[in-house]
């Protein structure tokens, strides 16, 4: 191969000096791959010359796999071996499926716990599986047309990928024998091809609205150093649901029933796609909708027709920009340019209302289908260490917030959402009980207060730790989250240095429509969430106080009077009924009578503990 | 390049140890470090070097974060003065200070109620941000003057403020997503 192969000009002749890279937009609906070649990055196209490649796989009867184009003709044709859509599945478990099943509607294998296999005439497949065939695909384009064997990749994921998902992702990578030197945010993608193409300065904000997923990046740009300041964006919002509205309206206008067959509601919906597209270039569009094998409904729709029944959806997207510009710390006039990126974004009404919003046009004259492929090649150039000297600096953040289960069921954040990465932070924990020998962890990411609100990733035990009063361990937990956004935790007991340490990986994540609902539940369940935060967090804090006294005067009763013994119960009396009330302000106060009336009892304990525990040491080693 | 994680934030990015900082010069420090311990320097080094480079990166973030955000900045300069602040202990007593907190959260509460809420928010969020303003004044004259004990006051007033922006956040979002229907 080696032999065979001719440098280009301006190419380096030693393949070690230039190692081929590229980087990958592994979309919902499309996928590209582009490489820098002679200093220019470019997306590759297949043989017929085209550059966007379906995110679509054929199971056939029999060969191997078939990926894009050629795939997609099977669609309407062998629907049941013909994936598309997947990436809505990555990182998702089993019991996600009812959220997200009712796009993506293929032969699921029953199951419980684990990874979701979907049932083909090839045999069982993963959503991992499926987008390595689309991966593999990809790479066998990309070395076809550079000529040799692919060093590594940039693959690029979106902004709100939590950590299920990009695990996923970069085991697809691994199926496709890809080595990834880096999961990239796309659109922090999409602002490096900007960046070094238009050469500006200053802060700006990347609008990608694809065909289900919708993400908002602001970033400052500033020689070289590219600073995302916020992320935010919506996971279940995209061209597909421009879709649904339009077939709604086609539905009531030709008097066809809501729960119209399977097959036909496919047919609608790609005609709704098509009429949408079809406005993008004018001002109305002809339709024609079968009632029955011989009768059809025809009629017409115009452009505003059409933006209201999007309003409403563009709606949500301008939200979640203002509350990126809130977390950005930037008004929309500190915006310079608005960059914008995904196939959805051609609709005329989109960039009219972003326009809108920001205060200027936005940029539409980036080829909104190759930028996050473009940047992501040139991310991959400099990591493959072609550019020696190159001062790129990508300073990225994670999307959501990461935080650990605290008792009664509430979340404390260790590392809040837009934070830059990478990023290491620590928490000090403690037992509760007396002789506390071990502590059950439980990794939670979202902006909820409650742990049940929010996604799971991972739980784990820190076993081990010697016996001691309640209060007296300090397991010290650090959360540690990479440049991919790709989290690790560790835990350890200060005191006795016992330690305990996973890589979170989990089997499944975040579902689109609980990542969707926890963004817009935490803002309309603010004031609910405040109080019943409260409430919980002084049952806590009661049911702590109350254990605590209980097992201290089961312990050291007799450190106490009568007197002294029968203030302390009618304090403790008065506090377990307060706990049982829904007034955290009482229980408050109670705890604070409870914490008076022991205060003496506390201090003359601790003289104890601490005599016996030095019992036996010389006095300078505690020091 | 190696890290010295012993020198405190300040040392780190070269500025002096006192409230007041250049912004420009802590974002030109800290491009500086990044630029060389950044794990994107290391994509073709061995994994114990790019496990460092996670671990210095994370760091010099975390100072940046410190220094770059008044509050944190005014907590970490009184730790490396081994002044203690247990705010989850400790609350600030100044009784008027507690008073014009008690009456914000009322005003935060009746936002709702204003015939132009938004605005009402506005108008509350930046007479918060003024207060704000004053409380960091006073914490960086006690503190230049070396006067812990009244600079620790003030820092436990941060909390309070912390609270207030939250709650003024959370508010906005609510009143614009009610506008957008
Ligand atoms: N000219 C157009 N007008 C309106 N919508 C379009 C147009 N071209 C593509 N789209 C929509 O863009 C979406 C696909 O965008 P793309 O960025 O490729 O998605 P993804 O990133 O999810 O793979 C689809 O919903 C498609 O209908
Ligand atoms: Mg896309």
């Amino acid at each position: 191969m080696a032999l065979l192969q001719i440098s280009e000009p301006g190419m380096s002749p030693d393949p070690h000096l230039h190692r081929l890279a590229v980087g990958i937009d592994l979309g919902t609906t499309n996928s590209l791959v582009a490489t820098v070649r002679n200093g220019v990055a470019e997306t590759l196209p297949d043989e017929k010359g085209r550059h966007l490649m379906p995110s679509v796989v054929h199971y056939p009867d029999q060969g191997p796999p078939q990926v894009g184009q050629e795939a997609r003709g099977y669609s309407a044709l062998d629907p049941l071996n013909t994936l598309s859509s997947v990436k809505r599945l990555m990182g998702r478990g089993v019991s996600d499926l009812k959220t997200v099943a009712g796009h993506v509607p293929y032969d699921f294998v029953p199951g419980d716990g684990g990874v979701p296999r979907i049932r083909t005439r090839q045999g069982d497949v993963t959503p991992v599986e499926v987008s390595g065939e689309i991966l593999k695909a990809l790479r066998a384009r990309a070395e076809a047309s550079l000529g040799g064997e692919l060093e590594g990749a940039v693959i690029t994921v979106p902004a709100y990928f939590d950590d299920a998902q990009r695990q996923a992702t970069k085991d697809a990578a691994r199926l496709a024998g890809m080595n990834v030197y880096r999961l990239l945010n796309e659109p922090t993608a999409a602002a490096i091809a900007y960046g070094l193409d238009k050469g500006q300065e200053g802060v700006i904000a990347v609008f990608d609205l694809g065909g289900g997923t919708f993400d908002i990046s602001i970033l400052r740009l500033n020689k070289g150093v590219f600073e995302v300041l916020a992320t935010g964006g919506d996971s279940a919002l995209g061209g597909d649901d421009f879709d649904r509205a339009i077939a709604g309206w086609m539905m009531q206008e030709a008097g066809i029933e809501g729960d119209t067959g399977h097959h036909r509601m496919r047919q609608l919906m790609m005609d709704a796609c098509a009429v949408k597209e079809a406005l993008s270039e004018r001002e109305e569009a002809r339709l024609k909708v079968a009632l029955s094998d011989s009768d059809y409904w025809s009629g017409c729709i115009t452009c505003e027709q059409m933006n209201c029944l999007i309003d409403p959806l563009i709606n949500k997207t301008l939200a979640a920009c203002r509350r990126a510009l809130r977390d950005a710390k930037v008004k929309p006039e500190d915006i310079l340019d608005v960059v914008m990126v995904g196939g959805s974004t051609r609709v005329p009404r989109v960039r009219e209302r972003v326009g809108e919003f920001f205060g200027r046009a936005p940029r539409v004259d980036i080829d909104p289908d190759k930028v996050v492929a473009v940047g992501a090649a040139l991310q991959a150039d400099i990591l493959a260490g072609n550019k020696p000297g190159d001062e790129m600096l990508l300073l990225d953040v994670i999307p959501l917030s990461l935080g650990i289960e605290t008792m009664g069921g509430l979340v404390e954040h260790i590392i809040p959402r837009n934070t830059t990465i990478p990023v290491s932070r620590a928490q000090e924990f403690t037992t509760f009980k007396d002789g506390q020998n071990a502590m059950a962890l439980h990794v939670i990411q979202g902006e909820r207060d409650l742990v049940d609100h929010n996604r799971s990733l991972a739980r784990f035990t820190l076993s081990g730790i010697p016996s001691m009063v309640a209060g007296a361990a300090r397991v010290r937990v650090t959360y540690q989250v990479d440049a991919d956004g790709l989290l690790s935790v560790n835990a350890r007991e200060m005191v006795s240095g016992v330690q305990s340490s996973i890589e979170v990986k989990p089997s499944y994540g975040l579902t689109d429509n609980e990542i969707e609902t926890m963004l817009t539940d935490s803002r309309s369940h603010a004031q609910e969430d405040m109080l019943a935060r409260r409430l919980r967090e002084q049952q806590v804090e009661a049911d702590r106080v109350l254990e605590a006294l209980d097992s201290a005067l089961g312990a050291d009763s007799e450190l106490l009077s009568q007197d002294e013994l029968k203030d302390i119960r009618d304090a403790r009396e008065q506090l377990a009924a307060a706990r049982e009330g829904e007034d955290h302000e009482a229980i408050a106060l109670a705890i604070k009578g409870l914490e008076r009336a022991s205060e003496d009892f506390v201090a003359r304990r601790m003289d104890q503990s601490v005599r016996k525990a030095m019992s036996g040491h010389r006095v300078e080693e505690f020091e | 390049m190696d890290l010295d994680f012993t020198r405190n934030y300040f040392e780190l990015f070269g500025l002096p140890q006192q409230f007041r900082v250049d912004d420009a010069a802590l974002m030109a420090a800290y491009r500086a470090l990044q630029s060389e311990l950044h794990p994107d320097r290391f994509a073709q080094s061995d994994d114990q070097a790019r496990r460092l480079a996670v671990q210095g990166a994370s760091h010099v973030n975390e100072a940046y974060a410190t220094l770059k955000d008044d509050g944190r900045r005014a907590r970490y300069l009184l730790s490396l003065k081994g002044t203690v602040v247990d705010e989850e202990k400790e609350s600030a007593h100044d009784p008027q200070f507690l008073l014009d907190q008690m009456e914000l959260r009322e005003a935060l509460e009746e936002v709702d109620q204003a015939a132009d809420p938004l605005a009402a928010l506005d108008a509350l969020s930046r007479d918060i941000e003024m207060r704000y303003t004053q409380m960091l004044a006073a914490f960086e004259v006690a503190f230049e003057s070396n006067n812990l004990e009244a600079a620790r006051q003030e820092v436990l007033k941060l909390r309070f403020f912390d609270r207030l922006r939250e709650e003024v956040a959370r508010i906005s979002e609510r009143l614009e997503d009610q506008l957008l229907g």
